[in-house]
């Protein structure tokens, strides 16, 4: 894709530590211009840190990327003056107030002082934020803070926005409102990238998504590719352990796809297309192989479940999620050989 | 929407340069000035200091004072603080750039296209005028209680100078301690390290004479001593200083310790900043 507007190759970031983290492994990359793109994946996944990487917060160690055609390694102060970042922590002035802010960073776009007033002005009023505008940060809310930071980031008018974990640790009402914000931003020819921990999130406003752990890329595709290899819905089932093979055996082709053995939550998952009507021919299979399900539960799919479908291992441990993913987890069952949607 | 009209290709520029530095040291600024809980505090301490020594310990070091403080403590006292808290002002650095990386601000200023160097600048350009601020609340304090400059003013001013180009060189310290110990808590602790046992080892409190030899060959030429007896020469005159320095000396001697900090410690807190913070 030569007109793509992020070209990542290769991608390669090392932190040295005590136990020494490959954060990006070799990550590849090509996001066309225009539109939301998703990267999908759990804490310590290599999310924040690509991000980052095309920030030109961190030098890569080895590979390319690129942003707007500019290499970010070479060129970042061209690169900077093209992208606009919001962080996972608002990093907004507490004492200075909304339009200070923003015009703030308008300045420091290289707007002049009337530019950059204008710009705010503008920046704020799409951002629903006029009336809090003149009031100093320390007295806004989460949400309002998330929104100024978005406000702030915008005021260069970038053609590439990066957004990490725009909606983390918020309300569901003010992630809603900010999911349609940043829905408008595609109308002006942003590129949007966007991290996020949770499907709905993604599904929600991206047109494309990446899923990566562990620093690779796992899998990729629209939201809807995505959800087909889960199905619309999900079908949890504990079975006694003495019957696990035989209900493994029993629910193959049931689905969208052959049931994964969730060992960790001692659940099978079957992606379950047609909801209800899966259900239904789930049971009747099992109740054919003489087995009795201790719990059966239908629910709409989640990163865990696209992880469990694209590697066959849960994007989570049982035992908290965090960072240690990268050690702990059997990467993959035995039964479940690696899958790619590419 | 054409993306690349609204940025003016300026970076670079020198005028660019100032303009950022501008932005950067009024947003420290008003961090100060619109938290009046952390003015009042930050304002109290070198009062605090004044008069408790003034008063705790003047008397008592009274008769040690060489008689161009005029039989005053608050003459010898007066430009030993200045010197001490324009320490204390370039320590403030430290903190308020930890701060600013935990914060993630640090984060936003770098994924800008902003002059680099204004960050670093500009946070130790705003606390070399909150330093200004603390000189002016000494001398107002002092002159309260009875300090009398020995000289005229513009020996005063020129101690004034010196005591704030010594503070800014400090602040470049303190820059790269921040940079290199991150940690808000841990930051605190490494500044109170390098501060209170330089400050008290000098002769900001006590002449240097009465301290056991060993340490007085340190107390006497360590950078703050230079300071404040730089100081203390242009605001008392040369009876001021001990036998065999003069105040010009004392004030060349001062400006070269700044000089020589600025340019070992400047280069590399911007090499720390620009190198990227993982």
């Amino acid at each position: 894709m030569d007109e793509a507007i992020i070209q990542v190759e290769a991608l390669v970031k090392v932190f040295a530590g005590k136990r020494e983290v490959r954060a990006l492994d070799g990550l590849s990359l090509a996001i066309p211009p225009g539109g939301v793109y998703g990267l999908l994946g759990p804490n310590g996944a290599g999310k924040t840190t690509l991000i980052r990487v095309l920030a030109t917060l961190l030098p890569p160690d080895g590979g390319s990327a690129r942003v707007a055609g500019l290499d970010v390694r070479h060129h970042p102060a061209e690169v900077r003056a093209r992208i606009g970042l919001a962080g996972q922590s608002a990093a907004v002035d507490e004492v200075l107030t909304g339009q200070e802010n923003v015009e703030m960073v308008g300045r420091l776009y290289g707007l002049s002082r009337a530019q950059a007033h204008r710009r705010a002005t503008e920046v704020l009023a799409r951002i629903r934020l006029v009336d809090a505008a003149d009031r100093q940060v320390r007295t806004y809310s989460g949400g309002m803070r998330r929104r100024l930071d978005l406000a702030a980031s915008l005021v260069g008018r970038p053609q590439v926005l990066f957004l990490d974990e725009p909606t983390a640790g918020l309300d569901p009402a003010s992630r809603h409102d900010l999911w349609a914000l940043i829905g408008e931003l595609v109308d002006t020819g942003t590129t949007v990238l966007l991290t996020t921990q949770y499907l709905e999130e993604a599904d929600r406003l991206a047109d494309r998504i990446a899923v990566i752990d562990h620093g690779r890329l796992i899998g990729d595709g629209t939201p809807d590719q995505l959800k087909d290899r889960v199905g619309g819905a999900v079908l949890e089932l504990n079975v006694p352990d003495d019957d696990r093979a035989r209900a493994l055996w029993a629910l193959r082709a049931t689905g969208a796809e052959d049931p994964a053995d969730d060992r960790h939550h001692g659940k099978l998952v079957v992606p379950a297309p047609d909801g209800a009507a899966t259900l239904a021919e789930a049971l009747r299979r099992l109740d054919a192989a003489g087995v009795v399900p201790q719990d059966v539960t239908l629910r709409k799919p989640t990163l865990d479940d696209v992880f469990l479908a694209l590697t066959g291992h849960r994007a989570t441990t049982p035992n908290g999620n965090g960072h240690d993913t990268h050690g702990g987890v059997d990467r993959r069952s035995p039964q479940q050989p690696e899958r790619a949607i590419r | 929407m054409n993306a690349t009209t609204t940025i003016p290709a300026l970076h670079g520029s020198l005028a660019r340069a100032i303009s950022d530095l501008t932005v950067i040291t009024r947003r420290n600024l008003l961090y100060t000035v619109r938290l009046p809980q952390v003015l009042v505090l930050s304002a109290s301490m070198p009062v605090i200091f004044i008069l408790m020594f003034t008063y705790v310990f003047g008397g008592a070091i009274q008769g040690a004072l060489p008689p161009a403080a005029a039989g005053t403590y608050v003459n010898w006292l007066l430009p030993g603080l200045l010197a001490q808290f324009a320490l204390f002002g370039g320590s403030a650095t430290a903190a308020g750039l930890a701060e600013d990386l935990a914060k993630g601000a640090v984060d936003r200023f770098r994924s800008l296209p902003m002059a680099s160097s204004a960050v670093l600048a500009g946070r130790t350009l705003s606390d070399l005028v909150r330093s200004a601020g603390t000189m002016a609340l000494l001398l107002a304090v002092g002159l309260a209680i009875g300090f009398r400059p020995q000289t005229d003013l513009l020996g005063l001013l020129a101690a004034v100078a010196v005591g704030l180009a010594f503070g800014w060189a400090w602040s470049w310290v303190m820059a790269l301690v921040s940079l290199v110990v991150r940690s808000a808590e841990a930051v605190q602790a490494a500044t109170y390290l390098v501060v209170f046992p330089l400050a008290f080892t000098s002769s900001v409190f006590v002449p240097t004479q009465t301290m056991p030899g060993w340490l007085q060959s340190f107390a006497a030429n360590q950078p703050v001593t230079v300071a404040a007896g730089a100081l203390r020469g242009l605001v008392l005159g040369q009876g001021a200083l001990p036998p065999g320095r003069t105040v010009a000396g004392q004030v060349v001697l001062a400006l070269l310790w700044a000089a020589a900090i600025i340019a070992v410690f400047a280069p590399l807190a911007v090499r720390r900043y620009r190198r990227a913070l993982s």
